[in-house]
Parts: C-alpha cells; sequence; structure tokens
C-alpha cells in the first residue's frame, strides 16, 4: 500500500542545508494503524507531508497504490490528495463561517462530484461520526472535538487510501481525544489505512506498530501489543 | 470543480465582509459613472448643436463673395467684396441642378426702422420666396415675400416677432401696419414664427422685405450679400457645392478654383465643426473619469492582495483537499470580476440616473447610447481580470504546507 525506500529530504535556507530525512524506508500495509512517532524537529512533519503529497523528497521514492508519487507534476499531486489521502489537522481546518456539511463536502467538490450525491455522501459520514444533528452547525457553533470529527468526516468523503492524521487530538481535551481516537480505530476495523503523527505515547498506543523518528532517521519501530 | 460551485463560493466569499466589498467596488462604481455620464452629456450636447443648426436650414450651403485665398494683396473683409448678383442666383437657378433644389439670393444690412413713435435698429433682408424653404422660416400670420412682390419691386414688409414687440407691443397682430426702413414706407404683411435663439443670427430680429425693392430703393446696390442654397438630400451636399461653384468659376471666368472670388460653407461643415470640437471635450472629459477607472482597478487589486493574505490557510487547505493552482487562480479571478463587474453595473446606472438629472437640468435631450454599456461592461470586466490576475496567481503560488502553517 506504502512503500517508501530511501528517502531523503534536505532543506536550502540561505546557502545552509538542512537534512530533515536522511534515508527512511518503510512500508505499511492497507488496513494498517500505524503512528509515526517522534519529538519536535525530528523530522515527522516533513515525512508528513511527503507521504500527504504536499511535498516531494530529494531523493527516494513514495508508492502509493503502487503509483510512484515522488515524480509527480503539482497538478497530479493535486489529484493525489484530492483522491487518495485523508488529512485530519491538529488546528481542525474547517472553512470558517461555513456549515459543517459544506465542508464535509469539499473535497467532492474539487473531485467533480455531483451536488445530490455530495450531498447524500456528506449526510451519511456525519451521521457516522455522530454529528447527525450539528450538520448546519458552522465552526463555531461546535466544540473541538465537534470540528475534529468533522474533519474526519471530510477526510473520509473520498474514501481514500490512507488517512493521515497530524496530531489529532493535540488541540483538544482529554476525553474527547478519547473518543476520536476510539473513531480512528473503528475506522480501522473498517479496513482503513490510517497513518497517525503524534508526539504522546499515550495517543500512539492506539495504533498497532509506532515508528520512532528522531534527527530525520528511523528509530526504532514497536509493535504494541494491544490488539483491537 | 465546475463553475457554478466556482461562482456561489465567490459570492460567499464576498458576501463575508459586505462593507469591505463595497468599499472595493466603488472605485469601480464612481470611474464606470463618471464615463457614462460624460459620454452621454457630451453626446447630448452633440445632439442638441447640430438640431440647433440644422434648424438654420436643412442641407444648407451658404455662397459669400470675397476671395478664398488670396495671392498676394490684403484680402478684403468678410461680405465687402461685390462679386455676387442676383443674376448668379437665376443662373444657379436656371441650370435646374438635381443636386440643388432651392437658391436664395440675399442682401442684408442694419438699418434703423420706425413705426409711428416707435424705432428699432434691426437686421433688414432682402430676400427671394425661396428663403421661406431654405431657411426653415414658417409664418405665424399673413404670407411671405411672394415672387410677383419681388418682380414688382413692391414695398411690403414680412417682420420677425422681436421687432413685433419692439414696434407694436406684445400680441399686437400688425398686418397691414406700415414700417419705414430708412424713412421709405412698407406695408406689413406678414409675421414669422419665433425660431428662438439670441445674439448674432437671431432668427427672430429681423424684416424680410423683396431683394430688388432692397437692392434698388433700400441699399442702393446692384450686388448681393449670399446666396443661400438648399441641397436636395444631405448626401448631395458635395455635389451641390461642386455644380454651383463651377458654374459661378465659369460665368465669373476663372479658370483655378484657388482664385475663385466667392467661398462657400455648408451646414456639413459647421457641424462637422463644432462635433469635432464637441467630441474632442467629450474624449477628455471621458479620459479623465477613465483615470479613476484606473485607481479603481488598483483599489480592486489591493484588496484581493489583502483577502489572498488573510485567507493564506484556506488557500493550503483548499489545496490540500485536492484544489489544483488553475482552481485557486479561477476562484480568486472570479471575485474580482464579480466586485468590478458589479460595480460596473452599479457605476452605470448610477451614470445613467445622474445624466438623465443634468440633461433635464440643462434642458439637453437625454440620451443613452449602446456604446457607452457595452464599455461599461467590457471595461469592467476587463480591469476584473487585469488586476486579479496578480492577487490570484500570488494566492495559487502559495505552496499548500506553509499556506497550512501560516497564523
Amino acid at each position: 500500500m506504502i512503500d517508501v525506500s530511501h528517502i531523503t529530504k534536505i532543506y536550502k535556507m540561505e546557502g545552509v542545508e538542512t537534512v530533515a530525512l536522511d534515508d527512511v524506508s518503510f512500508s505499511i500495509k492497507k488496513g494498517e494503524f500505524v503512528a509515526i512517532m517522534g519529538p519536535s524537529g525530528s523530522g515527522k512533519s516533513t515525512l508528513m507531508h511527503i507521504l500527504g503529497a504536499l511535498d516531494s523528497p530529494t531523493s527516494g521514492t513514495y508508492i502509493l497504490d503502487g503509483e510512484d508519487v515522488s515524480k509527480l507534476t503539482k497538478d497530479q499531486l493535486a489529484e493525489i490528495r484530492n483522491k487518495k489521502i485523508g488529512f485530519v489537522f491538529q488546528a481542525f481546518n474547517l472553512l470558517p463561517r461555513t456549515t459543517a456539511i459544506k465542508n464535509v463536502m469539499l473535497p467532492m467538490v474539487y473531485a467533480g462530484i455531483p451536488n445530490d450525491e455530495r450531498l447524500k455522501r456528506a449526510r451519511e459520514l456525519l451521521t457516522d461520526v455522530g454529528l447527525s444533528d450539528r450538520m448546519e452547525h458552522t465552526s463555531s457553533q461546535l466544540s473541538g472535538g465537534q470540528m475534529q470529527r468533522v474533519a474526519i468526516a471530510r477526510a473520509l468523503s473520498m474514501n481514500p487510501s490512507i488517512i493521515l492524521a497530524d496530531e489529532p487530538t493535540g488541540n483538544i481535551s482529554t476525553l474527547q481525544a478519547e473518543e476520536i481516537m476510539k473513531i480512528f480505530q473503528s475506522l480501522q476495523k473498517q479496513g482503513h489505512t490510517i497513518v497517525l503523527i503524534t508526539h504522546e505515547p499515550s495517543i500512539a498506543a492506539f495504533s498497532q506498530r509506532t515508528i520512532h523518528i528522531r534527527d530525520g532517521k528511523i528509530d526504532k519501530v514497536e509493535h504494541n501489543g494491544k490488539k483491537h | 470543480m465546475d463553475f457554478s460551485e466556482l461562482l456561489s463560493s465567490s459570492f460567499e466569499a464576498l458576501l463575508l465582509n459586505k462593507v469591505r466589498t463595497a468599499l472595493a467596488g466603488l472605485g469601480i462604481v464612481i470611474g464606470i459613472g463618471a464615463v457614462i455620464a460624460l459620454i452621454s452629456l457630451g453626446q447630448a450636447s452633440q445632439a442638441a448643436v447640430q438640431n440647433q443648426i440644422q434648424g438654420l436650414g436643412a442641407n444648407l450651403i451658404t455662397i459669400t463673395p470675397g476671395s478664398q485665398q488670396g495671392t498676394g494683396g490684403v484680402q478684403g473683409g468678410f461680405g465687402s467684396a461685390t462679386s455676387l448678383t442676383y443674376d448668379d442666383a437665376l443662373a444657379i437657378q436656371n441650370a435646374n441642378f438635381s443636386s440643388i433644389s432651392q437658391v436664395s439670393p440675399e442682401v442684408s444690412r442694419r438699418v434703423q426702422i420706425t413705426a409711428g413713435k416707435n424705432n428699432t435698429n434691426t437686421q433688414v433682408y432682402g430676400v427671394t420666396p425661396a428663403y421661406l424653404q431654405v431657411h426653415n422660416i414658417t409664418m405665424d400670420s399673413g404670407t411671405f415675400i411672394t415672387n410677383a412682390q419681388v418682380n414688382g419691386n413692391q414695398e411690403v414688409a414680412v417682420v420677425g416677432p422681436t421687432v413685433v414687440s419692439d414696434l407694436f407691443g406684445d400680441g399686437v397682430d400688425p398686418t397691414g401696419q406700415t414700417i419705414r426702413i430708412n424713412k421709405i414706407p412698407f406695408t406689413i404683411i406678414g409675421v414669422t414664427v419665433s425660431k428662438g435663439g439670441s445674439g448674432f443670427g437671431n432668427q427672430d430680429d429681423i424684416v424680410f422685405i423683396p431683394l430688388t425693392t432692397a437692392q434698388k430703393t433700400v441699399f442702393g446696390m446692384t450686388n448681393i450679400s449670399d446666396i443661400s442654397l438648399s441641397a436636395s438630400s444631405a448626401n448631395g451636399i458635395t455635389q451641390a457645392e461642386n455644380d454651383a461653384g463651377y458654374l459661378l468659376l465659369r460665368r465669373h471666368k476663372i479658370s483655378d478654383p484657388t482664385q475663385a472670388d466667392f467661398s462657400m460653407f455648408s451646414q456639413a461643415d459647421i457641424i462637422s465643426t463644432i462635433s469635432s470640437v464637441t467630441g474632442t471635450f467629450t474624449s477628455l472629459l471621458a479620459g479623465i473619469a477613465a483615470i479613476s477607472l484606473l485607481v479603481g482597478g488598483i483599489g480592486i487589486m489591493n484588496i484581493m492582495l489583502v483577502t489572498v493574505i488573510e485567507r493564506t490557510r484556506e488557500i493550503g487547505l483548499r489545496k490540500a483537499l485536492g484544489a489544483k493552482d488553475s482552481t485557486v487562480v479561477q476562484q480568486f479571478l472570479i471575485e474580482a470580476i464579480i466586485l468590478t463587474f458589479g460595480g460596473g453595473l452599479t457605476g452605470m446606472v448610477l451614470g445613467i440616473i445622474l445624466s438623465l438629472i443634468i440633461s433635464s437640468f440643462i434642458s439637453l435631450p437625454f440620451t443613452i447610447s449602446f456604446y457607452a454599456i457595452a464599455l461599461a461592461i467590457g471595461v469592467s470586466g476587463g480591469i476584473g481580470i487585469i488586476f486579479g490576475w496578480y492577487p490570484a496567481k500570488k494566492a495559487a503560488d502559495l505552496s499548500p504546507i506553509e499556506a497550512l502553517r501560516y497564523e
């Protein structure tokens, strides 16, 4: 499903080269729930950007669903982000002053899915995350946990190959964080592939496998004993 | 992303900040409004001037004596030459040119006229019946000069309304009364309808007498002051000028047209001169107004740039969710075009209302041209594209990573 081999990312800032990722290789199978953990500055955000097709590696290959993403044009990357990747961000990143249902429909708008189909699917997804009574609420009328559930529904709208969650519980209360993590677990049971980026061990513990990153390299890989 | 989605999302974005949207569009509203108002007022005044000149006589050509361009020597004052005669006019008439419908020989002088104790100084015209048609004169009461009166050298006069009020008082019918022109008694046979106008060439402060009477009895001259011709059609004016001009050159035995001892000018010449003057003024004013359009456009660009910076996160998110660069460009470009187009339409309505008010104040005919409307729509849309392009490109060039991180 995901095959990352010998990925290196070097940033050049005012002549100074910074190696953010140094020869990183791993693979993630379909239906797996993997956490990528590391302290800040470890390169995990860079890795997430590459996995999310927001950025291209300096060298190495990233194969997603059998397609080499590292060689694509900007427009093709946009299409990959639209169809194969579902993002869940730490800051939720919902469109302000826009209703929950419109937020969920946004990726489908870019994919050119007809309006009635968009509405039907967005309603189903919001019902699945337990927000059937909040569909017409704007983000300012929702709690952090509710906003993140809207974001999860949005990530699922195009039925992506992977769900990429970047510190999804970073901005919400512990209680709500647990609910969100349970949603991810149930999504994994439904067959979704989930990549979770976090620096909290308690959150990483919800996954099956944790890849530890340090100084741009894979430090160790941990198989979590918990069975799901 | 289909067009209707883009359109509705652009409208939503603009409606989020109504005051800013309105202020941003105001520059275009004022610019387009000023351009439309000035163009339509310019066209209205041009039409008004043309109507006034046309009122002096349709397809009028005037032949005056005097050299056109003297080669050496001193050129005589306007109308001082004595090279035109009644016979010249009769020759043109008898040639029966199809291009010329009426020939009106005229002599005129300013003289003192009296009626009882009242007197006035006015323009006395010696004319033939053709004057009536050539100069669009309408009779209020009585009759105009007839051929019989011209041939019979009779002492009859047709007076203008100003002369009537000066000599007899308002509302009096002077027909049958006597006036003295240079002490010679004339019987009034008719009064003309007021044409309005004032000052030089006032068509109301005027006395008409038979041409022959004027020449022999009153002024004591053999030449005439001018010949007015009525061309058969507006398109035939040049032909009529050529026909009459070459005939006169032959009669005066002049082979080189540049040495002619008379000059000709037509109503069309005056209209085109005045039209070009008013046209120049109109374009000058519209040009100044267009500068405010440019300023308005820059205002739109400014607001769009601020909007792009404010919405950096949103743009990053949209790109992360699959918006292509071209989609982002389209969205911001459409927002800018809606702004300028809306401003343009509002400005157009404003400009029309403004020119309607002004033209009713200074009693001009109200005209609104399709050209001005097309200009407003085209220019305002164009401004949206030109000034929206840079901010839209800037939005599309944002990296989704940087944009998402932006606080």
